[in-house]
């Protein structure tokens, strides 16, 4: 008879994030069949009871097992590969997975910088024989005109800004937001242009202006509009749209795509993480086995050059 | 071809002390000027740049703005300039003018290769501070705006693979869009500027299988409209680069006045890659060589120097 402590830990050795091998290894290899029968009538999670009485795997945790056994695998991978080849190859999964996956499309295009994004495009034709450009083609969507801009970016990246220029582009934005139909932003072609050919230091210039004329931050102004609000977070505020994204991941209902942000934003940023502190507590309790102990020592070492 | 005759062997600190006794003193001996700086390639030009400042603690370029003027300073700095640099250089003039000169944009980004205009890219960040794309966007509006930005970001892929459907579906667009004359700008844009150089010959080709008639050709005639402007040239380069530039040269030479800029521009800039070949559509076109309309058309110094660079044996 397996202990229901026994039952307890195999359970939880699947509920965090990534999976708990050691508990794993122990609680198996020292079960017989019996042990095990009672580990699979035990744990509500993994297996139901089938007509024929016995303890069938649940078709929906294979699914999820199968997840978090990845989750490793991936993290070594992502961690691996040259930064152009990850970045390429990240963009052309979200393409291919549709809109929800478009913010990290905005995500590399925003927070690389110019020579990276130019990188990760050379790679782009090697590995697929098109430019991103061209698969954008098959984004019928509205977000077509804006991702297609941010990708073509080879932004300046020297100081000096307009202040002047700035604040006056702030105005042009602050008026297609409140005067125009929001709803046609993404159509807004002058926003486009600004928020695809200006320089970061000048966007975050205009961020302050737009914050000092309205009293309200541009990004709380696109609250709801999807990646035009994770463009200008990650043009801007990067750590403001990474905290985001790793609080999402971490939440109680978190889905297998906010879940797998994990990964990406902590093996791409891990630098930065340990410079901005932004990774959330929660991670420490919610992370499991060879997958916890690959991120946590990514974070630790970030500032290794 | 080229049409640039340059020694392989040459020594960049003797060309610097050529150049250097050629501005030295009263007046300036343009001769010796040409007669080295004519016959270096690009790579040659830097070199001689580089022993030159070595030698005399000196910018050789700013020694050359000082002593020469006119057309011919104009062509000499172009010239020596770094490939890369100089379309920058070529471009901020363009963005730069009243009226800005739209056919220069859409010649730099449409007939150097993705990886050149890259590097452009960057020489005009380290020049102007800013983007190219910035002040581009910033300079045009409308319609021609969003082509011209598109253009120049582009990156394109490099490769030979034709997608034959695709040809198909996007030559019955831009068709559409033609024939009506309302073009769908979207659309055009769209496949003007993302696609690979060998699938838009692919697509123009169908187009003019489809049609009996070249797409360039059916595109004539109006010419009220901005965005037809700017669009003309960019099929015209994205098709048959080499037939553009005959026309450029033709119509700088023909004008009633020479138009010195698009002269030098187009000698300067395709002499060290397909003038050449650029000179046998010219005599096919014209009946005349080349060299002969601009001997005829130009004078002095700069006359000197345009008919090194098309190759005239010193």
């Amino acid at each position: 008879m397996a202990l229901p402590v026994d039952i307890e830990a195999l359970d939880k050795a699947f509920s965090g994030i990534g999976v708990d091998e050691k508990s794993l290894i122990s609680i198996l290899t020292n079960s017989n069949e019996e042990h095990k029968r009672s580990l699979r009538k035990g744990s509500s999670k993994l297996f139901i009871e089938d007509e024929n009485g016995f303890e069938r795997w649940d078709q929906s945790s294979i699914k999820i097992l199968k997840h978090q056994f990845n989750r490793f695998r991936d993290a070594v991978v992502l961690s691996l590969l040259h930064p152009w080849e990850r970045d390429a190859r990240l963009i052309e999964k979200a393409i291919r997975k549709g809109p929800k996956h478009y913010n990290v499309i905005v995500e590399v295009a925003c927070t690389r910088s110019s020579d990276q994004l130019l990188g990760a495009r050379k790679a782009y034709h090697s590995l697929f024989h098109h430019s991103i450009e061209e698969h954008l083609t098959h984004i019928k969507g509205r977000e077509r005109k804006l991702l297609v801009a941010l990708v073509s970016a080879y932004r300046y990246e020297g100081t000096g800004v307009n202040e002047d220029v700035a604040k006056s582009e702030a105005q042009i934005l602050y008026e297609a937001i409140n005067n125009g139909d929001k709803n046609k932003l993404l159509d807004h072609e002058d926003a486009i242009m600004i928020l695809a050919t200006r320089s970061k230091q000048h966007l975050q210039a205009l961020y302050r202006h737009y914050s000092q004329s309205y009293g309200k931050t541009l990004a709380q102004d696109l609250e709801g509009e999807g990646i035009l609000k994770d463009t200008v977070e990650c043009l801007c505020t990067p750590q403001t749209y990474f905290t985001r994204v790793l609080e999402a991941a971490v939440k109680e209902d978190a889905d297998e795509e906010s879940k797998r942000a994990l990964t990406r934003v902590i093996v791409t940023q891990k630098e930065q993480l340990v410079q901005e502190g932004f990774v959330p507590n929660k991670i420490q309790d919610i992370l499991l086995g060879l997958y916890k102990d690959f991120l946590l020592a990514s974070i630790a070492s970030g500032d290794i050059k | 071809m080229a049409t640039l005759i340059a020694p392989e062997h040459t020594s960049a600190v003797e060309d610097a002390e050529k150049l250097q006794k050629a501005c030295k003193g009263w007046g300036t001996d343009e001769k010796a000027i040409i007669s080295v700086l004519g016959h270096r390639n690009a790579v040659q030009r830097k070199q001689i740049r580089l022993a030159y400042e070595d030698l005399y603690q000196e910018d050789l370029i700013k020694r050359l703005e000082s002593e020469l003027s006119g057309d011919f300073e104009k062509a000499v700095y172009r010239w020596i300039l770094d490939p890369a640099d100089r379309d920058a250089v070529l471009a901020n003039v363009a963005i730069k003018k009243l009226s800005p000169d739209h056919h220069v944009i859409v010649e730099i980004s449409c007939t150097r290769s993705p990886e050149e205009l890259l590097v452009v890219r960057r020489a005009y960040q380290a020049r102007y501070k800013h983007s190219l794309e910035e002040d581009v966007a910033a300079h045009t509006k409308g319609d021609t705006r969003k082509l011209l930005v598109a253009l120049v970001s582009a990156f394109r892929y490099d490769g030979e693979e034709i997608n034959t459907r695709v040809a198909n579906s996007e030559a019955k667009i831009l068709h559409e869009a033609v024939k009506d004359k309302e073009f769908n700008h979207e659309e055009i844009i769209r496949i003007l500027s993302t696609r690979s150089k060998m699938q838009l010959m692919a697509t123009f080709n169908r187009y003019r299988d489809d049609h009996g008639t070249t797409i360039t050709k059916n595109l004539e005639g109006d010419s009220g409209d901005e965005f037809l402007k700017t669009l003309r040239p960019t099929i015209r380069c994205l098709n048959d680069p080499k037939k553009y530039f005959e026309k450029v040269l033709r119509n700088s030479i023909r004008r009633v006045g020479t138009d010195e800029d698009a002269l030098t521009r187009v000698i300067v800039t395709r002499a060290e890659k397909d003038l050449k070949d650029v000179k046998e559509l010219y005599y096919k076109r014209n009946s005349v060589p080349l060299d002969q309309a601009v001997a005829k058309d130009t004078t002095g110094d700069y006359k000197a120097l345009l008919l090194t660079l098309l190759g005239k044996e010193d």
